[in-house]
């Protein structure tokens, strides 16, 4: 990082390089307190070996230990399988209400022959909803805007009938939407309620 | 302070900083902080000019090219993030807990004074005390890096008299969600 140009005499002081862990993103040595330390360590077992053995081969380990008293030590060991159970069992939750959740795109009536467009649940499938809603925007030369509706979720409202095109694009997976699975969709049509009726 | 902080709901809007103010801001780090004027300008450089993040709760994260360098609440000191920390561990003064109190320091508590009084913790000797109310990077014993930053609540001779209650309160650690921010 020193440039050529720069005095040997400078008194900056180099950074000092830490090594993240990649499945749990801390600093290696603090992976046996993450909630994946099984996974954490199959991974740095397969990248680097040498390190391996150097957090984790048995006299590192012995080492470790320290001040602990050897209950603690067994409890904090307990402690962490559990959170890494329970963590595991987070993930599949999500990943399942993932895969079920959907996209609903509704034709809302506004005015007789005038319609807006909403699409509501892209945001699951990690889709940035105001890059999509540009998206739309350019796509089909009108307005579309991120929202929220009555319920506080955010959703994308597009300006006119667009719904057949919408579950086209999504179905393609054009630019930002190309992580939306084309089975979870959903059409509806909402009339707007007369007053007198 | 991190331990809910979603960047989508509690970031309210992106400034620059105005050259004067980050004129100021450059001296007060440079008194706050031990670290000296050619380290500062390896991760903030001269001509780069910080952008501030203005979250709730009057917290507010100055972030260069969109990584957060360091933030402060309401107008106290500043603390750089713990990725800060790590490059540069001398920066803060440093206090180590013993192995028992790290995961509880990883759920976001505050740091207890038995945690650091006992055998595997480290206060620095009374000669060189730090004072109450000041930021401080929390290392642990047998760990090469800090795990947290928080600031004393009380003498460092204090937490030795007494022995009892909060000694450090937390402000960032290890996995919360500034960790989580990579960039904003």
């Amino acid at each position: 990082m020193a440039s050529t140009t720069e005095q040997p005499t400078s008194q900056a002081i180099p950074p000092i390089k830490v090594r993240y862990c990649e499945v749990c993103t801390f600093p290696l040595e603090y992976c046996e307190f993450g909630s994946s330390f099984t996974k954490c360590k199959e991974s740095l077992l397969e990248e680097d070996q040498d390190l391996y053995d150097k957090f984790y081969s048995e006299e590192a380990l012995a080492k470790k230990i320290g001040t602990l008293s050897v209950e603690d030590q067994t409890k904090l060991e307990k402690d962490t399988a559990a959170k890494e159970v329970k963590a595991e069992k987070k993930a599949d939750a999500a990943l399942k209400k993932k895969l079920a959740s959907q996209v609903t795109i509704k034709r809302i009536e506004r005015n007789k022959r005038k319609f807006v467009t909403s699409v509501h649940g892209l945001e699951a499938f990690d889709v940035d909803l105001k890059k999509a809603a540009k998206q739309f925007a350019q796509k089909f030369a009108t307005g579309a805007s991120v929202t929220k509706n009555p319920q506080g979720q955010d959703e994308i409202v597009i300006q006119g009938d667009v719904s057949a095109d919408v579950v086209e694009m999504i179905e393609d997976g054009v630019g930002v939407l190309k992580n939306v699975p084309k089975d979870n969709i959903v059409e509806v049509e909402e009339k707007k309620k007369k007053g007198g009726d | 302070m991190f331990k809910k902080f979603s960047p989508s709901t509690d970031v309210s809007g992106q400034t620059s900083v105005k050259t004067s103010v980050q004129r100021s801001i450059r001296s007060n780090i440079l008194s706050q902080w031990k670290i000296d004027q050619d380290t500062l300008e390896q991760f903030w450089p001269k001509k780069e000019s910080l952008i501030l993040v203005k979250c709730r709760d009057h917290i507010s994260i100055y972030a260069l090219h969109g990584e957060p360098l360091f933030f402060q609440h309401f107008d106290g000191p500043f603390y750089p993030t713990l990725r800060l920390v790590h490059k540069y561990p001398f920066i803060l003064p440093m206090v180590r807990i013993d192995r028992g109190a790290i995961r509880f320091l990883l759920a976001g508590a505050h740091m207890m004074c038995p945690g650091l009084t006992s055998i595997g913790g480290y206060l620095p000797p009374p000669e060189n005390e730090i004072k109450s109310g000041t930021p401080v990077a929390i290392f642990a014993e047998g760990k090469e890096h800090a795990v947290g930053l928080g600031i004393t609540k009380m003498d460092t001779e204090e937490m030795r008299r007494v022995n009892r209650n909060i000694g450090i309160e937390t402000v960032t650690y290890l996995g919360d969600d500034l960790w989580a921010v990579r960039s904003l």
